[in-house]
C-alpha cells in the first residue's frame, strides 16, 4: 500500500526506454520514502517482460496479458489504472510523457481527482507548508517542470490528492540497472472486473509505425539548426556537415515550427534531451527551452550572425558568421585536416 | 447529417517569441510584454471543425473559451474564420484553476451547450504545454477521446474515422460519436479570416464589453452579434471543484531559469580561424 508505481509501456514485449528511466528514478524516490517500487504492464504477450523490469530494483510487477490491451487505446487502460489504483492506493504514479502517457495520465487523474504534472524535468522528495491553510506536509513529490515556454521553472506539489502523478519525457532521466539479480514479485491482475464493453468503442484499424532511423539521443555529435538557418534549403547544409562528421541532425522548436525539418529531430524541453560530446548549434538563438535540452553537451560550438545570441554564453566556441558561409568552411577544413 | 460541434479554445500569451523584456527583474513573467494570441493548436482544431461543417451541411460550430473579458477576442476571431457562435466562460471563481479544475468548468459549460456530437480542441496550449485539458474534459463528460489527431478522415452517421500522428508513425482509429478530439499543430492550418465575416461580426460583443454605452438597438436587431457570457452559477458549477479550491496541484514556487555561463572562445568566419578550430578538434579527438 502507498507505494510508487511506474506505468510501463511495452511494444511487442519490449519495455520502452522511458519506462526504464522512470524505474531508475522511481527506485531512488522509493528509497527516500521507504516504500516499494512497483511497475504495471498492460500488454499482449508479456512472457518474460518482468526480466527486463526487476533489475531496476522493482519489488512488484502488476501484469495483465490480454490481446485487447495492445495496441494501446485510452479507455481500457484508463479503466484498469483507475480501478487498480483505488485498490492498491499508490502514493505516486509515474508515466512517460509519450503519446500514450500524455493520453492516459490526464484521463486517470480526472477519474481519481488527483493532480498530474506533465513533462517534469526533475522529481524530488521534500516538505511543503501551505501558506493559505497553515498545514504542513512531509515527503511530498516535488514535480519540477518548465512553464511559460521554458522561461520559468515551477515546482508543483499535490498536497492532499493521491496518487501524485507526473509524466517525464524520454531521455530526461538517466537509466541505470540497480542489481541484475534483483528479485521481485509478479501479481497477475484480473482486468475484467475493471472493464466494460463500452471501453472498447475505439478501434485501431491501421497502424503505420516505422522504427525511426533518427537517433538523436544516442548520437555522439549533433549538428542542430534553429530558425536562423533561414530555410529548408539551408538546412541541407547541416545534413552535409553531419554526413562528413558522422553526426545526427537536430533542431530547435522554432526550426521545427517553421517546417525546416521534422519534429522527431526537436531538441529541448518539448523534444528530446541530449548529452553528446559535441553539439554544433547553427543559427540557434538559445531560448531557454532549447538550452535545457542540450546544456549537458561536453562541448558546444555556436554559429550565429548575432554575437550576443543567448546560446553563446554557454558555448565553448562562438563563431560569428552566417550558417551558409561557415558550414562549407567547416566541411572544407575538416576534410583538409583529417587526411 | 447536421452535427453540433463544440471547439475549445484558449487565449494565451505568445511564449514562442519571448524577447529579453519578457522577464522582470524579480524573475517573474512580464505578461504585458507578451501579446495575447489564439492558442495555435486550437486554430488547427477550428479548421478541423470547419471542414466537418463543410462536409455536413447544417452543422454548427460553437467556440467555448474560459478566461477574462479580453478572451472574447478569440471568439470574434473564430467568427471571422467561420464559427457560428461563441461562449465566454468567465468568473472570479475560476481564477487559479489547474488543468483539472479547468476541465471541470469546461465540462459544466459543455453540458449547458448540450446535445453535442463532437468536441474538438488543440492538443495543448503554448503557455503550459500540458495536453491535459482535452482528455480530462472527455473523462468528465464520460465520452471517448482521440488525441494527437492529424485529420478527421470521415464522419458517416455516428461513425467517425480519425488519423492520429504518433512518435514513429500514424494510426487510424474508428469510433462513434459523441467524441472528443485533440488536434496536433501538424494538422491543416486554419483558413484565414473571411472579409465578409469580419464585416458581419466585427461588432460582436459580450454583455460586459457592451456595457451601458453601446448601441443596444444594434444588438436587438442583429442577435448574431451577441457573444454569450456564462458564469460559474449559470453552468451549475460546484464551487468546491473550481479555481484554487478545485485544483489538486499547487505551485510551490517559481524560479526564473539561469544557466551557468562559460568562458567562450570567440572566432570569426575567416578561413584561417576555422582551419585552426578544425585542427584543434581533430587533435583532441572531439571529431574524426
Amino acid at each position: 500500500m502507498n507505494n510508487l508505481i511506474v506505468y510501463c509501456e511495452t511494444e511487442n514485449g519490449v519495455v520502452a526506454d522511458v519506462s526504464l528511466e522512470l524505474l531508475t528514478k522511481g527506485r531512488v524516490l522509493a528509497d527516500k520514502l521507504g516504500c516499494k517500487l512497483e511497475a504495471l504492464v498492460l500488454a499482449s504477450g508479456t512472457d518474460g517482460v518482468e526480466k527486463q523490469i526487476f533489475p531496476y530494483g522493482v519489488d512488484t510487477v502488476y501484469m495483465a496479458d490480454d490481446k485487447r490491451l495492445e495496441p494501446y487505446t485510452s479507455l481500457p487502460h484508463a479503466a484498469i489504472l483507475t480501478g487498480l489504483f483505488k485498490e492498491i492506493k499508490p502514493q505516486i504514479c509515474l508515466m512517460g510523457a509519450t503519446t500514450i502517457g500524455r493520453d492516459l495520465g490526464p484521463r486517470v487523474s480526472s477519474a481519481l481527482h488527483s493532480g498530474l504534472t506533465a513533462d517534469c524535468t526533475s522529481l524530488e522528495i521534500g516538505e511543503h507548508n501551505d501558506a493559505r491553510t497553515g498545514k504542513s506536509y512531509e515527503n511530498l513529490l516535488y514535480q519540477i517542470r518548465p512553464a511559460f515556454g521554458g522561461n520559468i521553472v515551477a515546482t508543483i506539489v499535490n498536497p492532499d490528492c493521491r496518487p501524485q502523478m507526473a509524466t517525464v519525457r524520454e531521455g530526461v532521466m538517466k537509466r541505470e540497472i540497480k542489481d541484475a539479480g534483483y528479485k521481485g514479485e509478479i501479481i497477475k491482475i484480473d482486468i475484467d472486473k475493471y472493464l466494460s464493453d463500452t471501453d472498447f468503442v475505439v478501434k485501431v484499424i491501421d497502424r503505420q509505425i516505422a522504427k525511426s532511423k533518427i537517433n538523436i539521443k544516442g548520437a555522439p555529435i549533433i549538428v542542430a539548426g534553429g530558425y536562423g538557418v533561414g530555410s529548408k534549403e539551408n538546412f541541407k547544409l547541416l545534413f552535409d556537415l553531419a554526413g562528413v562528421l558522422g553526426a545526427e541532425v537536430g533542431a530547435s522548436r522554432a526550426a521545427v515550427d517553421a517546417g525546416y525539418t521534422e519534429h522527431e529531430r526537436q531538441i529541448g524541453q518539448t523534444g528530446v534531451t541530449v548529452r553528446p560530446k559535441l553539439y554544433i548549434a547553427c543559427g540557434i538563438s538559445g531560448q531557454i527551452q532549447h538550452i535545457a535540452g542540450m546544456q549537458e553537451s561536453s562541448m558546444i560550438i555556436s554559429i550565429n550572425t548575432d554575437p550576443d545570441a543567448p546560446i553563446n554564453s554557454i558555448a565553448d566556441y562562438v563563431i560569428t558568421g552566417s550558417v551558409e558561409e561557415v558550414i562549407p568552411k567547416l566541411i572544407k577544413y575538416y576534410k583538409k585536416n583529417s587526411k | 447529417m447536421a452535427l453540433k460541434i463544440v471547439v475549445l479554445a484558449k487565449q494565451v500569451p505568445d511564449t514562442r517569441n519571448v524577447g529579453k523584456d519578457a522577464m522582470k527583474e524579480d524573475g517573474t513573467v512580464n505578461r504585458a510584454a507578451l501579446p495575447a494570441i489564439f492558442n495555435p493548436e486550437d486554430l488547427n482544431a477550428l479548421e478541423q471543425a470547419l471542414q466537418i461543417k463543410e462536409q455536413n451541411p447544417g452543422s454548427t460550430i460553437t467556440v467555448l473559451t474560459m478566461g477574462p473579458t479580453r478572451a472574447a477576442d478569440i471568439l470574434r476571431e473564430s467568427l471571422f474564420r467561420g464559427a457560428d457562435n461563441g461562449v465566454l466562460l468567465t468568473d472570479r471563481a475560476f481564477a487559479g484553476s489547474d488543468t483539472l479544475a479547468t476541465s471541470y468548468a469546461l465540462a459544466c459549460a459543455i453540458r449547458k451547450i448540450g446535445d453535442y456530437d463532437i468536441i474538438v480542441c488543440g492538443r495543448q496550449a503554448i503557455d503550459g504545454d500540458t495536453a491535459q485539458v482535452g482528455p480530462q474534459v472527455a473523462e468528465k463528460l464520460g465520452i471517448p477521446q482521440v488525441t494527437y489527431t492529424e485529420k478527421i478522415l470521415s464522419i458517416e452517421g455516428k461513425k467517425i474515422s480519425v488519423l492520429r500522428r504518433l512518435e514513429h508513425g500514424t494510426e487510424t482509429v474508428e469510433t462513434s460519436l459523441p467524441l472528443l478530439v485533440t488536434v496536433n499543430g501538424s494538422a491543416d492550418q486554419c483558413r484565414p479570416c473571411n472579409a465578409k465575416l469580419v464585416q458581419r461580426y466585427k461588432y460582436a460583443k459580450t454583455p460586459t464589453e457592451k456595457g451601458n454605452t453601446a448601441d443596444q438597438s444594434l444588438y436587438e436587431s442583429r442577435p448574431y452579434l451577441n457573444l454569450m457570457e456564462w458564469s460559474a452559477a449559470f453552468v451549475d458549477a460546484d464551487l468546491s471543484q473550481t479555481g484554487l479550491a478545485g485544483s489538486p496541484t499547487k505551485v510551490k514556487n517559481v524560479e526564473s531559469v539561469v544557466f551557468q555561463a562559460k568562458e567562450s572562445k570567440r572566432l570569426s568566419d575567416a578561413d584561417n580561424e576555422i582551419d585552426e578550430l578544425m585542427k584543434e578538434l581533430i587533435t583532441n579527438h572531439t571529431i574524426g
